[in-house]
This record gives C-alpha cells, structure tokens and sequence, in this order.
C-alpha cells in the first residue's frame, strides 16, 4: 500500500493556479523526488501533503490519513523539514533538539543524529548565531528527531558545503535502509539522480514526468550524444538522413550529434563506408540535465550558488 | 487525542527565553520599580496632598508602577515576541509536531502574564522599602484587580498580534496604543487627581478601571465589581476579537 498518495491535488492563489492536477504516490520505503524549475509549484504540493496548505481539491492521504482533518495524526507519523522557517534566535542547538524531541511520542535519540550532522560541537551555540549551514542542518535533526515513517525534506541541502551535502545524502540513504520513506523536493540533478527511486518532474503546476531517473533519461529525445572529429568532410544531406537523429552541431571540424543507439550504429557505417576516420571519438549517454531541459523547456537549475 | 493548547516544555522554554532578552527584563521587571524610586526621591512626591485624599504622590503612585510593568509587557513584550514567531515562521515549525501552535501562544500569555505579576511584586516591594508605602490592605482585593487588568492587557496584546503583519507593525502599534493606555493608569497623573472628564473616560478602560481598583484595594476597601467590571468586560470581547483574527501564518 503506498504510504503517500495524491490525486489530481489543486491549489491557486488570486485565481492563478499553482498546482493544477497533481497526482503521485509514494511506496513505503522508497526515496521519491520532486524536480522542477523554481516557482513550479513543490512547496505547495508537498506542504499540502504535510497539512500546512489546505487544497482547493484532490485527495491527499498519508499512511491512510487526511493531513488536513487528522492533522494531529499525522504529524506522528511525518516529520517536515520545510524550505523556510526559523527558530527563536536565543534557543540553543542542544535545547531547540530536547523541545522538539519531547513533542513526539517516541522520539529518536537526538544525540547520534546531532552527531552525524556535524552538529555535537554546537550544541551550546544559540541559533541566531548558526550560519545558514549550520541551520539546514539543525532543521533536518527537527525533522527526524521524532523517529518519524514518513519523512519531507523540502531543498534540502540548500545552503550545505559539497562535504555536508554528501554526508545529508549519506545520511538519507542510511534511514531509507531502515524503512523510513522521503519526499524529497531537489533542484539539484545529482541530488536527484543519486537519491531518488522514483522522480516526478513538475512544471507549471504539473506532472511532466514520472520515472525512475535512468527512466527519465532514456525518455529524453536525445539520450545519446555523439562527438568527433572527421578526417575528411562529411556529406551533409548523408548526416541528416541518419536514423533517430535529433540535432547536428559542428564547432570548428568538431561535429556532436545527439540521438539513440540506432544513430550510433549509423554513424559508424556511415565513416566505414566513406573511409573517415572519426578522431577522439566521444558517445556519452544523456544526463538528467538534458532530460529535464527536454520537458521543461529549460536549463536545470543546476549550476548553483553557494548561500 | 487532544490538541494540547498547553505544553509545559513550551512554558519552560519560554520562561529561559524570557530571561534572555535584556529588554524584557529591564522594561518589564525593573523599569517600574526604577522609576518609582526615582520619583520618590523627589521631595515634592513624599508630601501628603489633599488632592490625593491625604495620600503623598507616591503612595498614588505604586498602583501606577504596578500598571506600568503590566502595559509594557501586555502590549509591547508579547505582541512583537508573538508576531515575530509567526513572521519566522516558527508558529508553522511548531504546526508539523503533535504539539499545536496555540501551545507558543498560550505559554506567551502565561510567561507576560508573570512576569507582570513578579514587576508588581517587585514595584509594591520597593515602595515599601524605600519610601514605606503601605502593602495593600485589602490583599486579595488587590490581587483581583490585578489578576483582571493582566488578562485584559494580554487580550489587547493579543489582538495587537492578530491585526499586525510584522513584528515591526506590532512594535508601532503596541507603542500607539501604550501610550494612551499610560496615560489611562495615571503615569503623568493618578487617576484620582485627573479632572473629571478624563477621568470618567480613563473608568472605562482597562488601564483607568484598574487603577481605580488598585487604589481603593490598597486603601482597605473592597475594589467594587463596576471597577473590577471593566476589565472582564474587555477580556471577553478582546478574546473573541484576537481569536477570530488571529492567524498562525
Ligand atoms: N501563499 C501564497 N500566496 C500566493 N502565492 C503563492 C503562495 N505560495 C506560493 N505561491 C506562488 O505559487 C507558485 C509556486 O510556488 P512554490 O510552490 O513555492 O514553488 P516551488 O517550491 O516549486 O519553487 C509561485 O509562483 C509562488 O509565488
Ligand atoms: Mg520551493
């Protein structure tokens, strides 16, 4: 039985919609993402499935329960971390870890996890004096500190150092083994495509998508890309005629072709045939980046800035 | 299940947060008391004026300093502590835990309602001791009228959180309001000397109707149920009104 499920959820604000028949569902223990271009409609949806948004229709149910109506409920089994939120400046690590835990019946011990994400030589520290690191992290301890079955982590490494990152996503994979399952909303195609079983790519309010990230992949037009150098000019009506082919590009002699499989097999009797050598000859297969470029009609938004 | 709107965690960090702000101990908990003993040094201040019915300003003056703390506190102290929990987004941190976030709002109440109480006591001590006012001779008369004027100043100080976006507006606003509410308890003259229209119209405030409260209990005299009255008339239409407004995001 799937652990979240939404169907067809909608929400708008002054008459726009910003999730517009959103459906997904999440299997216990498994890592599922939310990918899409800032503004697409993530937060809502997953705050709609965490209580905090109400929606305007669609069916949302976590472990069985409406996250709106049995809100108490529902906090026991799910634990938030949300894209922004603060805690009062004067409250310690280690006292801000203690309140939180004393609010869920059977709490994790918040110690290890304190431990784990770096923060043991803060705990006396204040938050208002946290850097923004410092704070992401504290906020994923809060969100598992009540040793929760469900678990959102809405851009959850926003703001880390690359050597945070890998130890959050380290630390991710390690509760998914203990069955714990994650909604994780990303903007990072690596923090995608190394966490997640499944990703739904939403886009203006919808599902674009819904695959495995390899899935996802394979989908996107030109999944596999081709680079050389020829020996000798190619003809270009035999270049356009090859099979699958998506787009040509020549850079200097250097000529990148992206298409399928077939292409490739093609290509290769195609510089046979006319006696071409093919110098540094490159077949790379596409990554997230082009996938997602293919249904969103835009770059990831990958190249990030360091907060 | 119960939503619990109280949480004695939350009441135990509040309170070390309280303590944590040097704001709030200085304006709530001292000023008043500094200000008391400041006036008292005065010597006009410890002669008796027939105007006060015989009372030095001082004597009239503890009631106010008792009000004082309460007013900062009610309406400066709360609304902006509350409304910047809501504007960091603290009260929607609290809403994904089982613990509610009326819990916050509750333990707010409790933690300005204290410290109200231990500015009173710190007030009523240092009029005793240094200019030997007189303890209140109608101690539980007293105690009423004080327990009605705090959930009348916290039902204002909450109704200032729900109408305010920011903790920045709640600061305006609770300065907009406390000065009149100042003036209504008798900062820049007692109650009993204020000539009569401002006087009947003081009565009908919480902060007037409190003082007037104040005065008669420490007199001796029993507080009288128009004067205790009032304030419960505004804790319930306050209440109402911060309840209906209020808003946890
Ligand atoms: N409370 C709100 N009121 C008005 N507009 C909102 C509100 N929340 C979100 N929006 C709008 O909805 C859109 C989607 O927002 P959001 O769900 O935060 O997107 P994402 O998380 O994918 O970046 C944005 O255009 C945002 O401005
Ligand atoms: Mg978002």
């Amino acid at each position: 039985m799937p652990v979240i499920e939404v169907t067809d959820l909608r929400k708008s604000y002054g008459g726009r919609p910003v999730v517009d028949g959103v459906s997904f569902t999440v299997e216990e223990g498994e890592i599922f993402g939310i990918l899409g271009p800032n503004g697409a409609g993530k937060t809502t949806t997953v705050e709609c499935v965490e209580g905090l948004r109400v929606p305007d229709a669609g069916r949302v149910r976590v472990a069985g329960l409406d996250p709106v109506a049995d809100h108490e409920e529902v906090t026991r089994v799910l634990g938030a971390q949300l894209q922004r939120s603060e805690l009062q400046d004067a409250l310690t690590v280690r006292e801000a870890l203690e309140l939180y835990s004393s609010f869920h019946p059977r709490p994790a011990d918040w110690r290890p996890l304190a431990e784990r994400l770096g923060l043991a030589p803060k705990l006396t520290t204040r938050f208002g004096r946290l850097s923004g690191g410092q704070k992401q992290r504290l906020f994923i301890a809060l969100a598992l500190v009540g040793d929760p079955r469900v678990v959102v982590l809405d851009e959850l490494t926003t703001g880390l150092d690359p050597r945070a990152r890998r130890d959050t996503w380290q630390l991710i994979e390690d509760i998914r083994a203990n069955g714990v399952t994650v909604l994780l909303v990303t903007h990072f195609m690596e923090e995608a495509q190394r966490l997640c079983d499944r990703i739904a790519v939403i886009d203006k309010g919808r599902v674009a998508a819904l695959d495995t990230p390899a899935g996802l992949v394979r989908r996107s037009t030109g999944a596999t890309v081709i680079s050389f150098t020829p020996s000798a000019p190619l003809d270009e009506d035999e270049v356009n005629a090859l099979p699958g082919l998506v787009s040509v590009e020549h850079r200097g002699r250097r000529i990148t072709l992206s298409g399928t499989d077939e292409t490739v097999d093609a290509v290769i009797t195609l510089l046979a045939r006319t006696r071409v050598t093919a110098h540094q000859l490159r077949v790379t297969d596409a990554t997230l980046d082009d996938a997602f470029l293919d249904l969103t009609g835009r770059p990831g938004p990958n190249e990030e800035v360091t907060a | 299940m119960t939503a619990a709107v109280f949480n004695t965690a939350v009441l135990r960090t509040e309170i070390r947060l309280f303590r944590r702000e040097p704001g709030h101990l200085f304006w709530i908990l001292l000023f008043p008391a500094l200000l008391l003993a400041v006036l008292g040094a005065v010597p006009f201040f410890r002669t008796p004026d027939p105007a006060l019915g015989g009372l030095r300003p001082v004597d009239a003056y503890v009631p106010v300093a008792v009000l004082l703390g309460l007013i900062l506190g009610g309406l400066q102290g709360m609304p902006q502590t509350l409304t910047g929990y809501r504007e960091r987004g603290i009260l929607r941190r609290m809403s994904t835990t089982p613990v509610r976030p009326s819990a916050l709002l509750t333990a707010q109440m409790l933690v300005f309602g204290g410290a109200a109480l231990l500015s009173a006591l710190i007030a009523l001590t240092t009029g005793r001791l240094v200019y030997g006012v007189r303890l209140p001779r109608h101690p539980f008369g007293y105690l009423l009228a004080l327990l009605t004027a705090v959930l009348a100043v916290l039902a204002l100080g909450a109704v200032i959180s729900a109408l305010s976006r920011t903790a920045r507006i709640a600061g305006a606003v609770g300065s907009a309001v406390t000065f009149p509410a100042m003036f209504c308890a008798g900062v820049w003259l007692p109650v009993q000397a204020m000539p009569d229209p401002w006087a009947r119209i003081a009565g009908w405030t919480p902060f007037g109707a409190a003082a007037r409260a104040l005065d008669a209990a420490a007199a001796g005299d029993w507080p009288g149920w128009d004067h205790l009255g009032v304030p419960v008339v505004w804790t319930v239409v306050l209440t109402a009104a911060a309840s209906r407004w209020f808003r946890w995001e």
